[in-house]
């Protein structure tokens, strides 16, 4: 044989593996549901549910985890792992009872030393840290009964059934050892696989306590490329994506329809009220005065998004008063307000935003031409996340920001909490005696007419002192395929995968 | 040998420089991997716990050469990010870059050779004009930009795939290749409309040597002279330029790979910037530089094989 033909043959055989491999792995059939869903990022800090830390990881986890309580749909706190709790007269403990029959995606059943295992190691009571700020008011976690667990608190606290909600705070196997690898919960999905930066596929978990999922398997599939999004939902690559933005959503082909709810957070230009100018509040005032938040709902959202005055959401309806109207756009007035406070020719300052959050950018940009009418200069400096979050949130390093902040939990509290002047998360370093002490009324009063009137003077606080330059809770896109139905919008940052279905089934 | 030693030599002086300018600019970057992964929940006393978790708190040149220590042993190290070994994370991705840079690099070789002697040879026809200008064109677009360009036409307009739609390799590898061949073609094109330029007038200016003239008149034909005589002489050159592009191919797949969603080390090496994951970063550097300090090897090798004059130096 030749030489050529030797090398002929090679590459015959060579060839032989790779048109098997097409031949034998074509298409699974369609017997089984499954849905590709697109995610921004990958769950980059933790699958430990207690050691989670981004938004985007909680709201993927929520469907593998849950804890004794969980939230629902309209922002309920209703019972999971614990099929019901009652709370001592005094407010000190709070007694669960353990629900029968809960299992554990590794097919073991939920005792109660798996509870206390769970509740212990995210109050830091095993000698860790401190893991989910809320329950560090636990005293002590005690097995009362085989299916009854105590939880004694420090001081009482009407938010503690909320923070117990939290999916950070989830019931997890104690028998295992790497949470953070290998993902072990109670929840409708569990998890099978990931490939960094591509993908996680979850599976129906067909031991769930409640109702069970429709759809049996779900990719995630990590797209951390804005250009690439509508490519792939037309594509067909990818079924559905959340949080889009109004000019992706343009994009879309006929295959998608197109669902619009709220993201529940406040998007503001944060002011550091520590550093000159903003030390005065005139000053605030007058930038207040100046952005037109109507216009940039205009420019930026096509008018979709809920204007807000102070820090609350309208979903919290409970405890939301419209402050909107605080500041009207008035020119003149902010004009004469900045004279007052000695800066008749205006300032300089800078916008830190960061630059992975483009209706952050969009706004700030909006922003910055509204305050050149007042004389007011404002420089927008993009940064990646990593050092808005060192720079602008640890550090307070900064004069401005355009961010939007939700709540870590299901509470009213959570969003007000942070403007405490000596609040470790006070990033805007908000300072008003009238304010703490309203605030530290919350923890005395009983009643809850009296705590939601609280509730609405400290928004009102915040107005009148135009903490920040208050803009919108913004409006949230989710594009799903003509194929599903079944979204499903919480209060909250999850995604609630169980819910969905195939159209028909 | 000695050539060998001293390419040797110079294999462990770059990874080493380009390690330790990595750390160092770790060093200066704002933010770190413990407020990366404890995000807007960090509470200073937990940053500092995790940062001693994380080894952070050990003096620059003891984490440094402790990485090197390891790295040298084939231990990378776990990533922060993942919490999984960074080689076995690194191991399952090197497929998917490996084989759209080979495939960019064969496209580049194969546009580029044919066009090149095709154009050289009728330089008058009009082909060769179109050929020449949309080379130049193409030249100019970046293959960031191409990107967009191929999923549309290719994808979006024509179906020929379908974008976003990666298949990985160890679950079907017909589909993974040709997944794979749109962005190897974005990648591709303005580095082959640069070597096919080079070729062209590589083999237009040895035309003009003596040795040719001297070779007419021995009576060869043109096609011998071409191919048997200034063809090997002017090959030189683009394989160079080749060497050069192979490395640049390495570096454009990492950009390509955003625009085409492939999980690849371009993905992996943003994010892990992102979350300051300095494990995985530097793993996915060292192993970069080591593959560009290897094709420069094999450049040096073809040339000794394609030029006597070299051999024996």
């Amino acid at each position: 044989m030749s030489k050529r033909r030797i090398l002929a043959l090679v590459l015959c055989v060579a060839l032989i593996p790779a048109v098997a491999l097409t031949a034998c792995s074509g298409d699974k059939s369609d017997a089984s549901s499954k849905i590709v869903i697109g995610i921004p990022q990958d769950l980059e800090d933790s699958l430990d549910p207690h050691e989670a830390t981004a938004a985007g990881t909680r709201e993927v986890l929520f469907n593998v985890y849950e804890g004794l309580l969980k939230p629902d749909p309209t922002g309920d706190i209703v019972p999971a792992v614990a099929s019901d709790y009652s709370v001592s007269v005094d407010g000190f403990t709070y007694s669960f009872i353990l629900r029968d029959g809960v299992k554990f995606h590794d097919g073991t059943n939920v005792e109660a030393e798996d509870v206390k295992y769970s509740i212990e190691k995210c109050a830091g009571l095993t000698g860790g840290q401190v893991l989910i700020a809320g329950l560090s008011n636990i005293e002590s976690v005690e097995i009362a009964d085989k299916n009854l667990i105590d939880i004694t608190l420090k001081e009482p606290d009407m938010d503690f059934p909320a923070y117990i909600a939290n999916t950070n705070a989830a019931i997890i196997p104690r028998s295992n050892s790497k949470p953070a690898t290998n993902p072990i919960g109670t929840g409708p999905y569990m998890y099978v696989s990931r490939s960094p930066q591509d993908n996680i596929v979850l599976k129906k978990f067909d031991g769930y306590w409640g109702t069970p999922a429709n759809i049996e398997d779900v990719t995630l599939k990590i797209i951390p490329n804005a250009d690439s999004i509508v490519m792939n939902l037309n594509g067909g690559a990818v079924d559905m994506f959340a949080r889009l933005t109004v000019t992706q959503t343009q994009q879309l082909n006929d295959n998608f329809e197109v669902l619009e709810g709220e993201m529940n957070l406040v998007q503001a230009l944060y002011l550091n009220n520590a550093v000159k100018p903003f030390d005065n509040v005139d000053v605030r005032r007058a930038l207040s005065y100046a952005v037109d938040v109507d216009n940039i709902l205009e420019l930026t959202s096509e008018k979709k998004g809920f204007p807000v005055g102070s820090s609350m959401f309208p979903a919290f309806s409970k405890y939301y008063i419209d402050l909107s109207d605080s500041y009207p756009t008035d020119i003149e007035k902010a004009k004469e307000l900045l004279a007052s406070a000695g800066y008749p020719d205006g300032f300089s300052f800078s916008i830190t935003v960061p630059s992975n959050y483009q209706p952050h950018v969009e706004a700030a940009q909006v922003i910055s031409e509204q305050l050149k009418k007042i004389g007011v200069n404002a420089n927008i400096k993009l940064v990646e996340w990593n050092t808005w979050l060192s720079d602008v949130y640890t550090a307070r390093n900064y004069e401005a920001t355009v961010i939007g902040v939700d709540a870590s939990s299901l509470t009213a509290t959570a969003m007000l909490d942070r403007f405490v002047s000596d609040a470790e998360n006070n990033f805007t370093n908000y300072s008003d005696p009238a304010y703490d002490e309203l605030f530290a009324k919350l923890y005395i009063t009983p009643g809850d007419e009296e705590r939601v009137e609280i509730y609405k003077e400290l928004q009102k606080n915040l107005a009148e002192n135009a903490a920040n330059v208050y803009i919108q809770d913004m409006a949230e896109f989710v594009a799903l395929s003509d194929k599903y139905e079944g979204y499903t919008f919480y209060p909250l940052y999850v995604q609630d995968f169980a819910k969905l279905k195939l159209k028909g089934q | 040998m000695k050539a060998v030693l001293k390419k040797l030599l110079t294999f462990i002086i770059t990874v080493l420089l380009v390690t330790l300018f990595v750390f160092v600019a770790f060093e200066m970057i704002p933010g770190d991997a413990a407020t990366a992964r404890l995000g807007i929940n960090a509470t200073p006393e937990a940053l500092e716990k995790m940062r001693e978790e994380m080894g952070l708190t050990r003096p620059f040149f003891v984490r440094y050469f402790s990485w090197l220590g390891s790295f040298f042993f084939g231990d990378m190290g776990v990533s922060y990010s993942y919490g999984v070994s960074v080689r076995s994370m690194l191991a399952s991705k090197l497929p998917i870059t490996l084989t759209l840079t080979l495939m960019a690099f064969i496209m580049v070789v194969v546009l580029s050779i044919p066009i090149g002697l095709y154009s050289s040879k009728y330089e008058d026809r009009v082909f060769a004009k179109v050929i020449d200008v949309s080379g130049q064109l193409v030249m100019s677009i970046p293959p960031f930009f191409l990107g967009i360009l191929v999923t549309y036409v290719f994808g979006m307009l024509l179906h020929m795939f379908t974008p976003g739609g990666f298949v990985s390799y160890d679950i079907n590898f017909g589909k993974f290749i040709s997944y794979l061949i749109f962005p190897a073609l974005a990648i591709a094109v303005p580095k082959a409309a640069m070597s096919t330029k080079l070729l062209k007038t590589s083999i237009l200016s040895e035309r003009r040597l003596d040795y040719v003239r001297t070779a007419y008149s021995r009576g060869n034909s043109t096609m011998d002279v071409l191919y048997k005589h200034v063809l090997k002489n002017a090959v030189i050159p683009v394989i160079t330029f080749l060497g050069m592009t192979l490395a640049d191919i390495v570096a454009g797949s990492l950009v390509i790979e955003q625009v085409f969603s492939i999980p690849g080390y371009g993905r992996l090496l943003i994010s892990s910037i992102a979350n300051r994951d300095y494990p995985v970063v530097q793993a996915i550097i060292a192993i970069i530089a080591m593959i560009v300090i290897f094709i420069n090897l094999l450049v040096d090798v073809t040339y000794q094989v394609l030029d006597p004059r070299l051999r024996g130096n």
